[in-house]
């Protein structure tokens, strides 16, 4: 079954502005309220709205279960592959090696109230986005299995 | 006092949209009252200075949980029917 031409212009519509959204809350985990997970949920929910709103065969089309499985494995790596680069530094795991260093996301945060800024914050911004992208694959996937659960056998 | 007056303001909506699923028959509406429920329960998560918890319960409760009832609804009845 799928929605009403309305439901589905609406949310060719939203799934932009809720990706871009998701994605701003995972750049300024560090900054702001929200983080990898919050923002991840954000960006899953606009895959949500677009299988909610097509029919079966458009989103087996739309959505491949072997990319947002690969992502969601892509997130970990990158997770635990920031987290062992310390180790190959000669520091502690999980030791924040890029900060205050002057290179990605190296630079010392101003004195004062938060200032904003976003090229603070050593190895944080990065497991943001790894945590991010795999919360954006894994819940993802959950709706995708969800509705393949059902497969073709839904009334009209 | 303006505070308190949202509070009960948010709180009475709680109320309210969780009487509208115990009621409601189209369960396609009694879904969509859920995530009503969820999101003004986030609103209430902001208000007590939350706004972490806020945004996950936005996301998930009202969005992912609902999107799962409804494609849940999708394969079964729309309308519930009487008890026997």
């Amino acid at each position: 079954m799928r929605m009403s031409k309305i439901v589905r212009f609406g949310a060719d519509v939203l799934f932009g502005a809720i990706v871009i959204f998701g994605l701003y809350i995972i750049m300024h985990g560090h900054l702001t309220p929200g983080g990898g997970f919050q923002g991840g949920a954000v960006v899953a929910t606009g895959v949500a709205l677009v299988i909610v709103a097509y029919s079966y065969e458009e989103v087996i089309g739309m959505v491949k279960k072997f990319v947002l499985t690969i992502q969601e494995s892509a997130g970990l790596v990158m997770f635990a592959g920031v987290a062992l680069i310390a180790i190959g530094l000669g520091t502690t795991f999980f030791f924040n090696f890029l900060a205050n260093s002057g290179s990605l996301f190296g630079m010392t945060v101003p004195f004062g109230p938060n200032s904003g800024e976003l090229n603070t914050g050593g190895v944080l911004p990065l497991m943001n986005i790894a945590v991010g992208i795999e919360v954006w694959g894994g819940l993802a996937i959950i709706i995708l299995y969800m509705l393949s659960g059902i497969g073709k056998t839904e009334e009209a | 006092m303006i505070e308190t007056i949202i509070h009960v303001l948010v709180i009475a909506g709680l109320i309210v949209s969780a009487t509208l699923v115990y009621y409601f028959r189209d369960l396609l509406a009694a879904a969509l009252a859920s995530g009503l429920f969820s999101f003004l329960i986030s609103l209430e998560f902001y208000l007590l200075q939350a706004p972490d918890v806020a945004i996950s319960q936005a996301a998930i409760g009202a969005g992912l949980t609902t999107a799962i009832f409804i494609i849940a609804i999708r394969s079964t009845k729309r309308y519930e029917e009487d008890a026997p």
